[in-house]
Parts: C-alpha cells; sequence; structure tokens
C-alpha cells in the first residue's frame, strides 16, 4: 500500500463518529456607518484614507502625494500618464525598483481594514510586496461590514488572491512594532466616488 | 540545531537564574495575552465564534479523509501537485527531490512550525542545500542556531541587545546598536537580497479549503508572498489537520486567529493560493507524522482542531515563566504538550507535568481545545504506561488516590496541614515534583472544608 492509500485508510479506521457542521456561520455585523468604521480602522493600522470624487481628482491627489517618487507604477487606468515605470516586464524580479505602486483592487472590509486584491487586477501577484510603497483604490461603496459579508462576496476564480490589512510589520524585536518587516512600508486607500 | 535537551523542570531551572529576566519574559507574554482579551471583547459574537469554530473542527475531524480527497481533486485540478507524507522522513525526502530535479540548492522558506516538526532545515543542509528562513524571528534564532521559542513569536525569548550583537556580527549593523527600526531594516535588506536570487519557496499552510482545493498562508511581514511570487516553484506543507470544509469558514478562522494570536483585528496578509501563476510550479505535501495516531486517541484528538495561535502559551503561567525552549519539543507551551508525547511517549513524558492545570489555556483557545483536561489525562497514560520518572510517578499515585476517596482526602489534607507545619522538610524534598523552584506556601490552619463545617454550624 503507498503512502497516501495508508494515510487514508488509518485516517478512516481512527476518525471519531460523524458529527454535522453547525447551522449557520453567518455573523452580522451592523456599523452605523461602514466607511466611517473602515476609515477609524485603517488609521490605527497605520493606513490613510483618501476620498477623491473622480479619476481626475485620483490623478491630482496621486500627483501631490508622490509627484516627486521616481519609479510609480499603476494599474488604474487614470493613472496611466501619472506612472513613469511599465509593468510589462516578463520578469517579476525587475518590479524590485518599484518605489510607488497605486493598484487597482476589489473590496474593503470595515471590521479589520483588509482589503482584496487579487489576479483578476494584477499583471504580477509580487507587485503589492515588492513595492517600497502601495496604495489601492477601490470604490467608496464597495466596503463591507466584516468577514463573513467578504467571503460571501468573493466567488473566488481567478487563481490567487490576498487580504491586505495596512503596510507590512513587524514585532519580532522585543515587540516593538517596526513598519516595513519585507513588504510596503507606508499605506494608502482612495475610494473612489465613482 | 539540538542542544542537548534537558528535561523541563531542569530546564526551567536553568531559565529562572536571572530573576529579572524571567519578570521581563512574563510580562511580555502576558502584555499580548491582554491584548487578545481587548480586541476578543470588541466582538459581542466571540463565543459563539469560538463554538461555531469548533464545530467546524469537529467535523473535519470525523470526515477528514472525504475533505482531503475533495481537497486533493480540486488543487490537481487547479495545477498544484499533491503529495502525501506519512512521517517526517517521507516529507524531507519529497522537499529534496523536487530541489534536485529542478537543481536547485538554495531556497527560502516562511514560517512552518511542521518544518521545525521535521527537522528539515538540518536534513537539508546535510544534503547541500541552504535554507534561509525568512521570518524576521525565525531568521534571528536561525542565526543564533537554535530553534523558535514560541509559535508565533519565534525570538520572543530575546532581547534587543542579543538581537544587535547577533546582527552585528552577521549582517554587519553597527556594534552596540539596539534600534528596532535600524535592526528590522538591515534584515529587510539582507533577506529581500534573499527573495530575489532563490528560485524555490517554501511556505506553511494555515488553512487548507476542501471544496476550491486552495489554501491560505497568513503573515504579517509578507515574507510568505514575497518568496513564494518570486521563486519557479512554490512548495507548501501541511497537517493534514489543516483541512476545512469551505472557503467561507474563513470567515469565521480569520476572525478568531489574528484576535488570538497578537490581538490585532487580522494578520496583515491573508494570501489565498490557489493556481500556481504562469510558468510556476506549486507543490502541496500533507503530512501525518503522528496524525493519524493521534486523530484514534478519543482524549487527544481534540489537539488537531488547534489554528496554532500562541494563545495558550501567552497565557500560561508555566510557559511565561520556563520559555518555550525547555519544552524541548517544536510547538512549546500547553498544546505542545498534549502534541509531544504522542510523537514520543518516553522523551516528552515530563511535558504534560509542565502545567498547573489552571485552565487557562482552555479558556482563551478560539476552537476550545479541552487543553488542559488533555493534559492531565497524558499524565495517567503516561504513569500507567512507565514513561514517568518515579518521584514523579509516586506523587501522581497518592495524588489519584487521593482524589478518588474523599474520605482519605479530608484526611490527608489534615495530615498534609499538621506535617507541614511540623515537618517542612517533608514536603519540600526532591520526592515531591511541586516543591521544585517554589517555596510550598504557608499552611492554613483549617482547611476550606473546615472552615465552612465550623462557621455553617455557627
Ligand atoms: S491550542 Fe488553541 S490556544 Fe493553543 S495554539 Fe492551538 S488554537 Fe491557539
Amino acid at each position: 500500500m503507498g503512502t497516501r492509500e495508508m494515510m487514508l485508510e488509518k485516517i478512516r479506521q481512527n476518525k471519531p463518529a460523524a458529527t454535522q457542521l453547525p447551522e449557520s456561520w453567518y455573523f452580522d455585523s451592523e456599523y452605523a456607518d461602514t466607511e466611517a468604521k473602515f476609515t477609524e480602522t485603517l488609521q490605527a493600522i497605520f493606513t490613510q484614507v483618501v476620498v477623491v470624487k473622480n479619476g481626475e481628482e485620483l490623478l491630482e491627489k496621486a500627483t501631490e502625494m508622490f509627484g516627486d517618487v521616481v519609479n510609480r507604477a499603476s494599474t488604474v487606468p487614470a493613472l496611466a500618464g501619472w506612472a513613469d515605470f511599465s509593468l510589462q516586464v516578463a520578469d517579476p524580479h525587475e518590479l524590485e525598483l518599484i518605489e510607488m505602486a497605486i493598484l487597482e483592487a476589489d473590496f474593503g472590509v470595515a471590521e479589520n481594514g483588509a482589503v482584496w486584491i487579487s489576479d483578476q487586477y494584477l499583471t504580477h501577484r509580487v507587485l503589492p510586496f515588492i513595492t517600497q510603497n502601495l496604495a489601492f483604490v477601490i470604490r467608496r461603496n464597495a466596503i463591507v461590514n466584516n468577514m463573513h459579508d467578504a467571503y460571501l462576496r468573493l466567488t473566488d476564480t481567478t487563481g490567487w488572491g490576498c487580504f491586505i490589512a495596512g503596510p507590512s510589520k513587524t514585532a519580532d524585536i522585543e515587540q516593538s512594532l517596526v513598519i516595513g518587516a519585507h513588504g510596503a512600508r507606508s499605506m494608502v486607500i482612495f475610494l473612489l466616488d465613482s | 540545531m539540538s542542544k542537548t535537551t534537558m528535561d523541563h523542570a531542569e530546564a526551567s531551572v536553568a531559565f529562572n537564574k536571572d530573576e529579572s529576566y524571567v519578570d521581563w519574559h512574563d510580562e511580555t507574554l502576558w502584555f499580548v495575552r491582554q491584548k487578545r482579551d481587548r480586541s476578543s471583547k470588541l466582538l459581542p459574537e466571540w463565543e459563539q465564534l469560538r463554538n461555531t469554530a469548533s464545530q467546524i473542527k469537529d467535523y473535519v475531524l470525523s470526515h477528514m479523509d472525504e475533505l482531503l480527497l475533495s481537497f486533493e481533486q480540486k488543487a490537481k485540478e487547479n495545477g498544484v501537485h499533491v503529495h502525501w507524507a506519512y512521517n517526517a522522513a517521507e516529507h524531507n525526502e519529497i522537499v529534496l527531490g523536487l530541489l534536485n530535479r529542478n537543481r536547485i540548492t538554495k531556497m527560502v522558506k516562511s514560517k512552518s512550525m511542521l518544518t521545525e516538526e521535521c527537522h528539515m532545515n538540518e536534513f537539508l543542509s546535510q544534503n547541500g542545500i541552504e535554507v534561509i528562513d525568512t521570518d524576521l524571528g525565525e531568521r534571528i534564532v536561525q542565526l543564533r542556531q537554535e530553534p523558535p521559542s514560541h509559535i508565533v513569536l519565534p525570538a520572543i525569548h530575546l532581547k534587543k541587545k542579543d538581537i544587535g550583537d547577533l546582527f552585528h556580527e552577521h549582517l554587519g549593523t553597527d556594534a552596540g546598536a539596539t534600534d528596532p527600526q535600524y535592526l528590522a531594516e538591515a534584515a529587510r535588506q539582507h533577506l529581500r537580497d534573499k527573495f530575489l536570487t532563490r528560485r524555490a519557496a517554501l511556505t506553511g499552510v494555515n488553512f487548507a479549503i476542501a471544496d476550491t482545493g486552495g489554501f491560505v498562508v497568513a503573515t504579517n511581514e509578507g515574507n510568505a508572498d514575497m518568496g513564494a511570487h518570486l521563486a519557479d516553484i512554490h512548495i507548501a506543507s501541511m497537517g493534514f489537520e489543516k483541512i476545512i470544509p469551505r472557503q467561507e469558514h474563513l470567515g469565521v478562522f480569520l476572525r478568531l486567529l489574528a484576535r488570538s494570536a497578537t490581538g490585532q483585528p487580522v494578520t496583515t496578509y491573508n494570501s489565498h493560493f490557489k493556481k500556481p501563476r504562469d510558468g510556476q510550479e506549486m507543490h502541496i505535501i500533507i503530512v501525518d507524522n503522528g496524525r493519524t495516531a493521534q486523530l484514534g486517541r478519543e482524549d487527544f484528538r481534540n489537539s488537531l482542531k488547534c489554528i496554532r495561535c500562541g494563545a495558550c502559551m501567552n497565557t500560561c503561567p508555566v510557559y511565561r515563566r520556563s520559555g518555550g525552549h525547555s519544552y524541548h519539543n517544536a510547538v512549546a507551551g500547553p498544546i505542545g504538550s498534549i502534541l509531544a508525547p504522542n510523537l514520543d511517549m518516553t522523551k516528552n513524558a515530563d511535558l504534560p507535568f509542565a502545567s498547573t492545570l489552571c485552565g487557562s489555556c482552555s479558556n482563551v483557545c478560539p476552537v476550545k481545545i479541552d487543553i488542559h483536561d488533555q493534559l492531565y489525562k497524558w499524565r495517567q497514560v503516561l504513569a500507567k504506561g512507565g514513561y514517568v520518572p518515579k518521584a514523579k510517578e509516586a506523587g501522581i499515585k497518592a495524588m489519584s488516590a487521593v482524589l478518588s476517596q474523599p474520605r482519605f482526602y479530608q484526611w490527608s489534607g489534615k495530615l498534609g496541614r499538621s506535617v507541614m507545619r511540623i515537618m517542612p522538610f517533608m514536603v519540600n524534598n526532591q520526592l515531591n515534583p511541586w516543591y521544585k523552584n517554589r517555596e510550598m506556601p504557608e499552611p492554613p490552619k483549617e482547611s476550606f472544608r473546615d472552615w465552612y463545617v465550623n462557621n455553617r454550624r455557627k
């Protein structure tokens, strides 16, 4: 008998009597103002939230905030002119030079400040990790209350996706919080009105 | 990497030599425990979440074979290679085989307690493979050539100065520098170079999803993603108990995990891997290594529900004052003390005794494992099997005799109280395992029962 069969056979012999799944695994979080909760949670995890009316205002803001940064990349059509770094590279290692990336993402979660990003919006999976600084653009009406709502929304047909909540961090040196462990050193979320 | 193993009590003595250090360790972990408390209280449904998680995991234990088969099938459809390993040796051989076939001699790794359990790094290095741990805490202990002392906070036993000295020696930071920001920046530069030059990455698995064939890896640093998305080949190692039935169940587990671990509302990165990216190879190794045996132990199978949050360690008065290394096992603390005897009863017979049975571990466990009950049950099993050192065994036998007979309990309590007052050396001697490192408390003049009886009469 091969390893696989042996493991499965032992599991069959040793597993306990069947139990049922709970009737529900959904819990409601009713926030009076979902966007306010999202913004407040993000502030607590070192992330700035900026509301912009439209693509033009996004471009204005991006220029104002990150205009003097070199090696800017973006997947947002409205920022095509702002970016000076092309994402049309064959080898993801070349993305190492990126200082600032502004990326389109799907939705945010109010209770924990996480944003869902996936293959659907990315040419390279490593992009949100390898860039020195990161910003996401999501629709203002695309904020759900909690993780249960998030998974109801996630059909996840793509090959890879990630919840990202704030910049990269570590507390491995005497529990002192340091922002910018391996991934982004800073994070901004743009909420787009239309 | 393995040092001569002392048993838990001896190692605790060594750990307790410097009192201010132990106090610091104790307080640091208690601080993490308090963060967990504050964070969990923000969710009114916290207890219901724990119940739900526990029920889902019960379902998992009782449908393990079906769930694994469904996971395997879906993962294969997604273009992921699935391997099965019965023990640590098989797991390590599979990893080595994959690297050899791809002519790779250097690999980056993100946190995986399973590979610690399998002693994979040592095996690979003996076979000419260099493995770099990329979680900052893990890299620190790797440079010190010691194992992690905590499953979530691998370097929690070290002070800034220790890390400053270590980085000065290995990474060339300024002598005497201890600023965490500065030291972490040095590690970032050092490890970026590794991420950019390694063709293979190994990650752990926090959750594997039966109905999608996907798996989730959670980190705060982003190191699992940096490794996996740059490498040509991504190997993910999982103990088979990491399976959950449906993707939606992640809603429950991800709400519990980070809050229980560090008090964060969620881990910074929860990466959902399903298909390899174009041109990449993705492998999953499903590991047993004693888990089927544990599944068959009715009293201990619940330990397989563990989601490795570390909360039981942070709250444990023994862990906090003895340190993770005293448990001489990949997973330390209360949960490690249940898992370890399953792997080796002879080597790990001391661990279920490294507990006061106060029950704090069971109270914080997000999946409601009856941790302290299991520790108590292991003591019986190990004593019956003859695995317990004689001194300790005499103590337990006497204890279970006392506990099983109420009348004897009253008598022995009275006797104990007078013996302790008259001849304390009878109690504070080497035959009493409880005396080690503890002054026995001043015996009360009357027991609570005597007091109760007297005062009720009045
Ligand atoms: S036993 Fe419970 S508290 Fe301890 S690490 Fe596992 S899930 Fe967390």
